[in-house]
């Protein structure tokens, strides 16, 4: 088994990406797909913060604050790009107008349930941001993180034990090991097995009846 | 002659009460009314509820503000930032409540709140810690939580032009929850970059209609 880099789960993900898809890239590892968006094909990048057709970092010195993305950073406009309010925003993702959006997680179930917001430890601070939202609206949500944790457990599992963000949201998981799809019924099925593991590891890291 | 330009950011925070509920603009620091928080802040008003989407970061604008005790409540979807520690501390020794919201049912809450709706239904949230004891109904098939509207004493936002009767345009994504927390409070009060001449908006442009606006102020943008 060859695990593949986060740069790597990227770019596996990015190719799922068909041209005309309007497309959220969550905060952290998720913005990493923006790197690998083919750039003969128009995808529609929208951020929760009012924008849709969002272009890549500005040049050095090239920085307007006003013009950032949902992590707070320097962002550019696309010709064809557009600005507007909060509330609008969050129509576009609950209305189901987003085709895809890509959000980091701390656990999958096979039903598609997703925990990516509250480790639910105490004393920490809890940060919801547009998680939820996004669960409950992309047509499509797709998940990019690393199969085990930093102890090896399986972040893909039979029951969220974290707080949850939204249940049965989730249609596909982009891991370091294989790729997933969460299809009815708690069936997962593994549609790429981007680092060899072979099926028989796989079965044994997440520790589900999987269908190849 | 109808102006609603005053002429520095103390005459634009005047009159504040003790525990007003208070809507400020901003997603992080792009479209918040930064010279309106620190003039909020000298002004005085105590017992505050606030109402944003982040809360705070590093010691000014709405970290100076909880900083300098001011704040009660937050109402916010994204408290925890890498240097939000102003909150962190208060929270933690339970000097401030929070009541975290989906940040997309914030937005819809403001909005409701200017538009006289009473409530809606939303599908974010169903199945999970923050829709814990709300209202589920079901509509075509599909789980929904009853969400109240959030009505505000005042807003502080920031817009990028504004005229004499108060129609505002905005910068880029400074926009953000400008527009809608502009309907949603009694007295909402703005700054921004520049003030033109009536007429010179272009009608088609205006994103916030003179109405909802009751004072503006121009600061001067920082080099």
């Amino acid at each position: 088994m060859k695990r593949i880099s986060r740069d790597q789960i990227a770019e596996r993900l990015a190719r799922d990406i068909p041209e005309g898809a309007v497309v959220n890239l969550g905060i952290g590892l998720p913005t990493k797909v923006a790197n690998y968006l083919p750039a003969d094909k128009d995808i529609f990048l929208q951020s929760e913060n009012g924008v849709l057709g969002m272009g890549p970092a500005p040049a050095p010195g090239e920085e307007d604050y006003d013009l950032i993305n949902a992590g707070k950073q320097p962002v550019t406009l696309l010709k064809g790009g557009s600005f507007f309010h909060h509330a609008d925003s969050f129509a576009m993702m609950r209305g189901g107008h987003l085709d895809i959006c890509v959000l980091g997680a701390f656990q999958v179930s096979r039903w598609g349930d997703l925990a990516n917001w509250s480790t639910g430890e105490p004393g920490a601070i809890p940060a919801v941001g547009g998680a939820m939202d996004l669960a409950a609206g992309a047509k499509d949500v797709f998940i990019m993180m690393e199969l085990q944790t930093k102890e090896g457990e399986s972040k893909l599992v039979d029951k969220c034990t974290y707080p949850l963000t939204g249940l049965k949201c989730v249609s596909r998981v982009y891991t370091d090991v294989a790729v997933f799809q969460i299809e009815p019924g708690g069936v997962v099925r593994v549609v790429d097995d981007v680092s060899g593991a072979g099926q028989e590891e796989l079965k044994r890291i997440t520790g589900l009846e999987l269908v190849f | 002659m109808i102006s609603k330009i005053v002429n520095d950011v103390q005459s634009a925070v005047a009159g504040i009460k003790d525990g007003s509920t208070v809507l400020l603009g901003g997603f992080g620091g792009a479209g918040q009314a930064h010279e309106l928080l620190d003039a909020l802040i000298e002004q005085g008003a105590k017992d505050l509820t606030i109402v944003s989407n982040n809360a705070g970061s590093g010691k000014t604008g709405i970290a100076a503000l909880l900083a300098a005790g001011s704040v009660r409540k937050v109402i916010c979807s994204f408290p925890r930032q890498a240097d939000s520690y102003v909150f962190d501390e208060l929270y933690r020794s339970g000097k401030v409540e929070l009541e975290l919201v989906p940040q997309g049912t914030l937005a819809e809450r403001i909005r409701a709140g200017g538009a006289g709706i009473g409530g809606f239904f939303t599908k974010t949230a169903v199945g999970t810690q923050l829709a814990e004891g709300k209202e589920i109904r079901t509509i075509d098939g599909e789980d929904y939580v009853l969400e109240g509207p959030i009505k505000a004493d005042v807003a502080l936002i920031k817009a990028y032009k504004a005229d004499r009767w108060g129609n505002l345009v905005y910068r880029k994504t400074a926009r953000n929850f400008g527009p809608i927390m502009a309907t949603a409070a009694k007295l909402t009060i703005v700054q921004v970059d520049e003030i033109v001449e009536l007429g010179d908006l272009d009608p088609e442009a205006i994103v916030t209609p003179s109405l909802y606006v009751q004072r503006v102020v121009r600061v001067a943008k920082k080099a």
